[in-house]
Formats: structure tokens, sequence, C-alpha cells
């Protein structure tokens, strides 16, 4: 006779049987059968978290920096309706999370039990897809899905709710995992049209401005190297939206920067004046196009997207092609170098298109140069901050941010050098991330540096994780760039209507040092470029590789994030930039 | 760009939530769905679903597209890009007294209705036809006379040989 298990059992079986590392919980009734066999299970850590939304963003932090399923446990009512802004952040930068929440119910799902609420119907806009378990058998099958739904594909949030009714008797069952998923409804591409991909590189050999516009859809879909050979191969200037940072490194020539409202003047102006731009796992947030009609009025279009709906949604494609960038970028790769060995006249021909970029760059540059002197006695500006913390990093740390001046101020100072480095809540812009966000990172990557730039506002949502980093004793490194404002809020609605002020708001603040040394972490202060440097030598000196530090650096709550300029579209137009 | 009649069949899991996601859909968009008939089909497992609904080009392009993404949603075709058959069901209370009953009678005749129930002073009568035929008869037979309507949605089908079955995912 097979074996038989109970339904705790049941569920930390498909968990490991999907190599699930790492759960990360806040119990509650609803819960509790599950703890014992959790507990007990030696491949899964259990990690207790303070918040249900602080639960979410760590498993999104965990999952961007990985490609694995963040898991997520929580209980039902309040417990599982926190969730639903991680869950709907992670729905907006496409990272895979599975939420498991259970309802009080027998069953009946409406009979307004304490602690209940339709976890299913309040998280459907946000997530990829969900599921009711009503009975332990169907766990396994359930489990291995949603690992695949929410990885594969443009990868997204899967709930699951478990019944009660399913989990409260202890009876036991046979664990049958299918051999496959099979889902007749759910086929992602796997391979782009061959022959929209050999039309794609015929448009981009015979046009004269080309652009590479790259997205997150790179990063998630494991596709940089193979985007950094094709544009090399072909010498293809590179920009990126703010998810895409990462996508080919900072500092390689062919990169001119984020497009888009915060990026560089190089980038918008290429853009601008391009005849083709190779978009390539984008969807043309609004942070970047701002009006679409305006953004690349002289370029035909090219869009690769593992999403259809990604596709002529804000930019119309004249080239559309369905399918993962990895696999479109590899032919693409594939026939250029045959081209290549056919012809032996392709090396630059786009020279004359880089001579105008360089112009631009150079223009730029010396703009940027000029107002970049550092001087001790005045105020720190964001600017000094990012420049003295990219040095410490090189672009090499995991770096989570919140919403913010701050976070746009790491975008546009940083380069990254690797995919996968850059956390940051692009779609849905939720204050409260960054700190979660950089435990689930940790968590990931142990003896890795993990820095969360956060503003003093943002790190207020979820500052309660502090515990969770004490208890865990994560060496994450927070410098909160504290303003004492809303920056972003302030800089925007002083665009729309003048003055903004925020009465009272300052002095309200806590005392941030002493704030976090109450949890028991180490903690600084910085308001001179000397004091930060050495706050920034403490905070990744070894003597401090096993702890948490927090820097509150004092910053001009006056400084402004530099807005894009460009010639030839409207992403100088700052009218329609709100926070 | 001006809205026209797109009648999507849907072909989808036949389970529970599977159509709140269908429908929430259009309920996020703001799109109004004019009318809707659902049923499972020769396979009891799949439901099939003829929306119809008012948008113009894009709008439709995106929402099919969001359909398709559903992981429930097995099959999603705009009939109105090929050709196709469509009916709707159509119940009506009328009421017929007296003189005008021989008309009203004649009137469902000539629009090939059937009366399924009778009173002494109503007919209840079942029509079967394209939406424009039953709109018809409700106007040939006034409004003074019509005590309740009831329409079962469009529901459609492409002319041909070429069924429409649940393998890859079509757009
Ligand atoms: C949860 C949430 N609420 C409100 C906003 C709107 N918002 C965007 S930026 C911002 C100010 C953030 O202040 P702070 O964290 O201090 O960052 P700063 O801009 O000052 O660097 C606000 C309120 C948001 N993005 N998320
Ligand atoms: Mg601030």
């Amino acid at each position: 006779m097979n074996p038989k298990f109970t339904t705790d059992e049941i569920l930390v079986r498909a968990l490991v049987s999907q190599g699930i590392e790492h759960v990360f919980w806040h119990p509650g009734g609803a819960r509790l059968p599950y703890y014992n066999a959790l507990a007990k299970c030696e491949d899964i850590t259990l990690v207790l978290v303070r918040h249900e939304l602080g639960a979410c963003h760590m498993a999104d932090g965990y999952a961007r920096t990985t490609g694995r399923p963040g898991v997520v446990m929580l209980t039902s009512g309040s417990g599982a309706s926190n969730s639903i802004t991680g869950i709907a952040n992670a729905y907006m930068d496409s990272a895979p999370i599975i939420v498991f929440c259970s309802r009080e119910s027998r069953g009946d799902t409406d009979s307004d039990q304490f602690d209940e609420t339709d976890m299913i119907g309040v998280s459907r806009p946000v997530v990829k897809h969900s599921y009711v378990v009503q009975s332990s058998t169907d766990i396994p099958r359930v489990v291995q899905e949603a690992v695949f739904v929410a990885t594969s594909g443009r990868p997204g949030p899967v709930v699951i709710d478990i019944l009660r009714s399913a989990h409260e008797n202890r009876t036991k069952h046979e664990y049958v995992m299918p051999s496959k998923v099979s889902l007749r409804g759910y086929r992602p591409a796997e391979s782009g049209h061959a022959g929209q991909i050999k039309k794609a590189l015929e448009a981009l050999l015979r046009s004269t401005r080309p652009v590479i516009c790259a997205g997150g859809g790179v990063i998630q879909g494991d596709a940089a190297s193979e985007l950094l050979s094709f544009a090399e191969r072909l010498k293809l200037p590179v920009t990126t939206s703010l998810m895409g940072l990462g996508a080919v490194p900072g500092s390689n020539d062919l990169f001119l920067g984020m497009v888009g409202i915060h990026g560089t003047r190089v980038a918008n102006d290429a853009i601008a004046h391009s005849d083709l731009i190779l978009a390539i796992g984008t969807r043309f947030d609004d942070r970047v196009t701002n009006d679409p009609r305006q953004f690349c009025p002289q370029a035909k279009v090219i869009h690769v997207d593992i999403d259809p709906s990604s596709i002529s949604k804000v930019i119309t494609a004249d080239l559309p092609i369905v399918g993962p960038c990895k696999e479109v970028l590899t032919i693409l790769n594939q026939l250029a170098r045959e081209k290549e060995e056919l012809s032996s006249n392709g090396d630059d021909q786009y020279a004359t298109w880089w001579e105008q970029l360089d112009r631009w760059r150079e223009e730029t540059s010396q703009g940027t140069q000029q107002n970049s002197k550092l001087d001790d006695s005045a105020m720190l500006r964001p600017e000094d901050v990012v420049q003295v913390l990219y040095e410490a990093t090189q672009g090499d740390a995991y770096t989570t941010t919140d919403v913010g001046q701050h976070q746009l101020f790491v975008a546009q100072g940083f380069k990254f050098s690797t995919p996968r480095r850059w956390v940051t809540p692009g779609g849905l812009g939720t204050m409260g991330f960054g700190l979660p966000a950089a435990l689930g990172v940790q968590f990931a990557f142990p003896s890795a540096t993990v820095v969360c730039v956060t503003g003093e506002s943002s790190f207020l949502v979820n500052l309660q994780e502090l515990s969770t980093c004490r208890q865990y004793e994560l060496p994450i490194k927070v410098f909160c760039f504290n303003n004492g404002t809303l920056g972003m809020v302030k800089q925007s609605t002083q665009i729309h209507a003048g003055e903004c002020e925020l009465r009272g708001y300052p002095e309200s603040m806590p005392d941030f040092v002493q704030l976090v040394e109450s949890f028991g972490h180490r903690a600084l202060r910085a308001a001179t470029l000397d004091e930060l440097k050495q706050a920034v030598d403490v905070a990744f000196s070894n003597e401090c590789k096993k702890e948490t530090v927090f820097v509150d650096v004092t910053l001009d709550p006056d400084a402004i994030l530099s807005s894009a300029k460009s010639r030839g579209n409207n992403l100088d137009d700052q009218s329609m930039v709100d926070a | 760009m001006m809205p026209v009649k797109h009648i999507l069949a849907i072909l989808f899991e036949n389970e529970a939530g599977a159509l709140a996601r269908v429908l929430g859909l259009f309920a996020q968009r703001n799109m109004n769905i004019e009318s809707l008939s659902v049923a499972p089909t020769e396979d009891s497992t799949i439901s099939r679903l003829t929306l119809l609904t008012m948008s113009d080009a894009p709008t439709i392009e995106q929402i099919t597209k969001q359909l398709n993404r559903l992981v429930g949603v097995i099959k999603v075709v705009d009939l109105v890009h090929v050709d196709h058959v469509e009916r709707e069901l159509m119940l009506v209370k009328v009421c017929a007294e007296g003189e005008e009953r021989q008309e009203i009678k004649r009137t469902c005749d000539i629009f090939r209705g059937q009366i399924v129930d009778v009173t002494t002073n109503t007919y209840t009568v079942q029509l079967i036809g394209p939406t424009a035929k039953l709109l018809g008869f409700l106007e040939a037979i006034g409004r003074a006379h019509i005590l309740e309507v009831v329409r079962s949605g469009t529901c459609g089908i492409t002319r041909g040989a070429k069924a429409l079955s649940a393998g890859p995912k079509g757009v």
C-alpha cells in the first residue's frame, strides 16, 4: 500500500519537490495546522515576518534576484488582505511570487465567519492566476502548476487559497504529483516567429539611426548576455527603462543611459531622432514615453515580448515578435553572424549616428561636470551621496530602493554591472518596498552585499521589518536619504501648482538613529561628506560584515531631481509628471 | 475611433471563478457588455461564452490579448471577422385581448414566433433569430402591448465546415 500523509505533510512535500527553500510567513489561526510540518522540514527555512506586506516584498525581492518563486504563507482575513499591495507590486513588475492563504470556513465561503476575506475576489485584478483548494489531494498539482505559472512566460504572482475544511481533519491521503503540468489554456510562447526575426535583422541593417530600448523583460528572461552580444556585434546604441537597468553593463560605451522622463538626455535624444527602435522586453510605461504620440516620431518599431498584450499597447509596433527575449536574441545573433561571414563591409555602418550620439553625450557630461563640485561645507546633495555609495559598491551590490527622489537618484547615478542587482518597485511605485525586499534578497544570497536606499518617508511604511532583520541577523546596509520631505511629491506639486508646503512634517519625524538602535541595530548619522564617507566605511567594513547598519543621511531638502531634456519629443514636458 | 460591434466567442475552463476572471477584465476597463450567453460545450469541462460588446479597434485588440492571457481561457475568436451565424432567443409576454388577439397572432406568424403559453388576455411568444429580427418584432407589436421581455443574449458560430476547437490559442 502507498504511504499516506496528512495535509500539512502533503503541502510541505509538494513545496520541497518544487525546490522551495524559503517561506515568508505570518501566522494566524487558519494556518496553524501547517506550522508543525513546515518547522520540522529541514529543506525549508521558515521566515517569520512582522507584517504580511513585508512578507510579499521579501518574496518579491527574493524572486527578482533569483528568478525562483518567492513563497508567502498567510492566515485568513486581514492577514491575507494585508498582502494585496505586495501582490499588486509583484504583478506590475512581473515578479513570480506565490501567496498561500487560508479561509476560515467550512466550505461555504460567505458565512461571514470571524477573520474571513474573499481573497480570490479581492486579489483577482492583480494576480496572474489563483486557485481555491478544496481537497488535500489537489495540493501537489496546484503547487506544481502555481510554480510553473508564476515563473514561466511573463512571470507574475499566484494566489492559493486553501479552504480550512481541506486541512482541518487529520485524515491521511496519498501524495500524488502529476508527472507534468498540463494547462490547455496556458502555453507561453517558446520561440519567436523565424520570418519576423529575419525581417527584424534586415530592418536593422537597413536603418541608419537604430536604438535598442530594453526593459525588465530582458532581465527576467535571462537574456542580458544575448542582448550585449547582439548590441556589440552590430554596434547598436542601447537605452533601458528603469526596470531594465543592468540589462547591459552601465559602464559599457554602447549604453546611453535610462530613457524617459527621468532618463538621460542622450538616451531621449536618440529615441527622438531614431529611425528604428528595437524594443525588447519593455512595455513602454508612461514614465518612458510621456506622451506616446510624440515619443519616437521618426522611428519604425520592432517589438519583442513574451507577452503579446505588451506589444502595440502604447506604441504601435511595425514588426511584432512574440517570444522569449533570450531565444529571439539568440536567433538574431546567429543570423547576424551568418550575414557577417557573407559580407565584410558591415563595420561602421552607423558611424554617422554614433558621431551624433557621442556629441550629445559630450554636451551632457560637460553640463554635469560643471555642477558636480563636492564641497564639504554645504549640505549634502543626493547626487553626492549616490556617488559615494556607487564608489563603495561599484554597481555590484544588490540594491533595493523605495519610491521617490532617492530611487531615481540611484537609478541615474549607479552603473549596474550585472542584471538582477537592481531591485526597485517600478510599476506600482510602492513606498515601503525597499527594506523588506532587501531582507528577501539577503535570504537568497546570505554572503552578498545588500544595500537598501530609502527615503525617510518610505522607510516608515514598513520599518517593523527591522525586527525581522534582527531576528535573522541579516547584514543589510540601509541608507536613508533623509531630506525631511516627501521629496518627489514636493517636486512634482511644485511643478504643477507652485509652492507646496508640508507643514509640520519635518518636525514630526522620529530620531532615526535612536529608532533603529531600539531594534538592536547599529545606526549612524551623516550630514557632511566626511561623515558620510566614514559611515560608508563602517557599513562596508569587515567588522560589520554580519551586522545590519543604518545610516541616516541628512540631505538638502530642496534638492531637485534633474529631469530629462530632449530635442525632438516632449520628454522634457514636466507638466505630465506626478509622483 | 468609432466603437463597433464585436462578438467574442470564448472557450474556457468550466470551473468556479473562471467566468468572474473573464468578466473582471471588462469591468476593469470600464467596458460595457451588451449581452452574454454561456453554457458548457460538447466537452463538459469547457464552457463557451458568446459576448457582445461595442468597442474601437485598439481596445478590442487589447482585451482579446488580455483574455488570452488568462490561464483558464482556452480560445478567443471575434466572430465579426469571419462569416458567421448569430442567433438569440427571446420570450415575450404580450397583452392580447379581444380583437387584437388575431392581429398579434398574425404578427407572430410573420416573424415565425411560437406561442408557448396562453391566457385569456396574454400570449407568451418565443422568437429565435438575429437580434435585429427580435427587436423588429417588439417594434411591430408596439410598446403598449409588451408586458415582459427576456432575451438569452447572442450566441454565434462560424459558417462552413471549420469548427472552433480547444486547440492552441489563436490571435
Ligand atoms: C504607498 C505609497 N504612497 C504614496 C506614494 C506617492 N509618493 C511617491 S514618492 C513619495 C514621497 C516619498 O518620500 P520619501 O520616501 O522621503 O522619498 P524622497 O522623494 O523624499 O526621496 C510619495 C508620497 C507612493 N508612491 N506609494
Ligand atoms: Mg524624503
